[in-house]
């Protein structure tokens, strides 16, 4: 056995907790039956062969496996696995007849042969980075780029544009149609409509009902006859079943419905507090005006005369508010 | 501790990476297994690095680093703009000089 003992003994636990980790994750590239789960596994590895440049005094190059590769190139794979769709499943027709076998038997030889040389190489004892490391690693690496390598470094810079521009080339896409703005949108729709296709509504569609008890978009507004707006209801709601009649959510509003609602002349007393305060406030709106939410609702409000018509399709109800419940 | 650890550890990653290019159909599978490839040899140069007692291994590992980020890039740009084209990412089916 050839180079000779350098680091801690730490770092040989270090070592023998990640390596197998490592080994075990690189396997799922091979046995993974879903790309995502194989590009998790090389996440894996990559971090660990962070660990392990740390430990191997190269602290720089460790910061830059994980930014450069974990945060950027994995990131990449990630992101054009989820744009090619995920599940695109590798196919197990082989266009090579054994080609799997040969391939798994030629690694078998190759591992054995790098170990094998690894191992019987007859390697000079190792010297160590305390040197080398003396102004610290990223220094140390940096005179070693900007000096020495320096041209190199240059050309990297005209490979990274490169390569930029490239993928732009790449997957640049010649637009085959001309954009449809907002007046094209309206003229083919207008077109539509005059052909009797598509939707037969031109304004925006009616929104659902508002209650007192419900406002949610799953009970239908009431046309001025009363009659549930189906529309208003969002198409797949209504698709799915989820459509509410109107009389479930509001028993006023039943009324009003099944044509039986009169308008609450002289309030009676067996009439709850609550339906007074909702034949004030109808009778403040059919005055013109607004029902004040501040004001107390206590007071008896001047009830609406009989002959008035039952007012269109509900508006939203005031809500009660906290003082209200203050004199009950 | 031996640096003989790093040197098998980086040759059994090595080989991973190959099988894996030889073996898996799915066009970024493959592309995985060069970067596990030329991970490996990282690990190698910066295990060397410190044989030696000098950085230019790790200076090499760098280059090694951004070149690869470069090259993928690429790929996966080329990948992209043949699953456009194609509908499909496995290296089987673009077999267009076939026949």
């Amino acid at each position: 056995m050839t180079g000779s003992v350098v680091g801690t003994g730490g770092e040989l636990v270090l070592f023998w907790v990640i390596a197998p980790l490592m080994v075990v994750a690189a396997l799922a590239l091979l046995f993974a039956r879903k790309p995502v789960h194989a590009a998790v596994g090389l996440i894996f590895v990559m971090i660990g062969m962070a660990f392990l440049y740390t430990a191997l005094e190269a602290p720089f190059l460790g910061v830059a496996q994980v930014v450069v590769y974990t945060g950027a190139i994995m990131i990449l794979f990630v992101f054009v696995l989820m744009l090619v769709g995920v599940d695109a499943a590798d196919s197990v027709a082989e266009t090579i007849a054994g080609q799997r076998w040969i391939a798994v038997l030629l690694g078998l030889g190759l591992v054995s042969v790098l170990t094998g040389v690894v191992v019987t190489a007859n390697l000079p004892d190792a010297v160590g980075l305390e040197a080398a490391n003396e102004l610290t690693n990223p220094v140390g690496v940096a005179y070693e780029i900007f000096g020495s390598t320096v041209f190199a470094l240059e050309l990297v810079g005209v490979l990274l544009i490169t390569a930029a521009l490239g993928a732009i080339t790449l997957t640049h896409k010649e637009r085959l149609s001309a954009i449809r703005d907002q007046k094209a949108t309206v003229r083919l729709r207008m077109r539509a409509y005059a052909r009797g296709e598509g939707s037969q509504v031109l304004t925006p569609m009616p929104a659902p009902g508002v209650y007192a008890l419900h406002n949610a978009a799953d009970v239908p507004a009431l046309d001025p006859y009363g009659n549930p707006i189906d529309i208003s209801v969002p198409r797949v709601l209504r698709i799915r079943g989820q459509e509410l009649d109107p009389s479930s959510v509001d028993g006023h509003v039943a009324q009003i419905a099944g044509g039986t609602f009169v308008q609450p002349a002289r309030v009676a007393s067996a009439e709850s507090p609550v339906s007074q305060e909702r034949a004030a406030a109808e009778g403040a709106r059919a005055e013109g005006g607004d029902a004040d939410l501040d004001a107390p609702a206590a007071e008896p409000a001047p009830a609406a005369p009989a002959a008035e018509p039952a007012p269109a399709a509900p508006a939203a109800e005031p809500a009660p508010t906290d003082h209200e419940g203050d004199d009950r | 501790m031996t640096l003989l650890h790093y040197l098998v550890l980086s040759g059994i990653l090595f080989t991973i990476g190959a099988v894996t290019v030889l073996v898996r159909r799915n066009a970024i599978l493959a592309f995985m297994g060069v970067e596990l490839m030329l991970n490996s040899c990282n690990l190698a140069l910066v295990a060397f690095s410190r044989v030696h007692g000098t950085l230019t291994g790790q200076v090499m590992a760098f280059y090694v680093m951004v070149v690869a980020a470069a090259e993928v890039v690429v790929g996966l740009a080329i990948i992209v703009s043949i699953y456009r084209a194609r509908r499909t990412v496995s290296v089987d089916e673009p077999s267009l000089l076939r026949n």
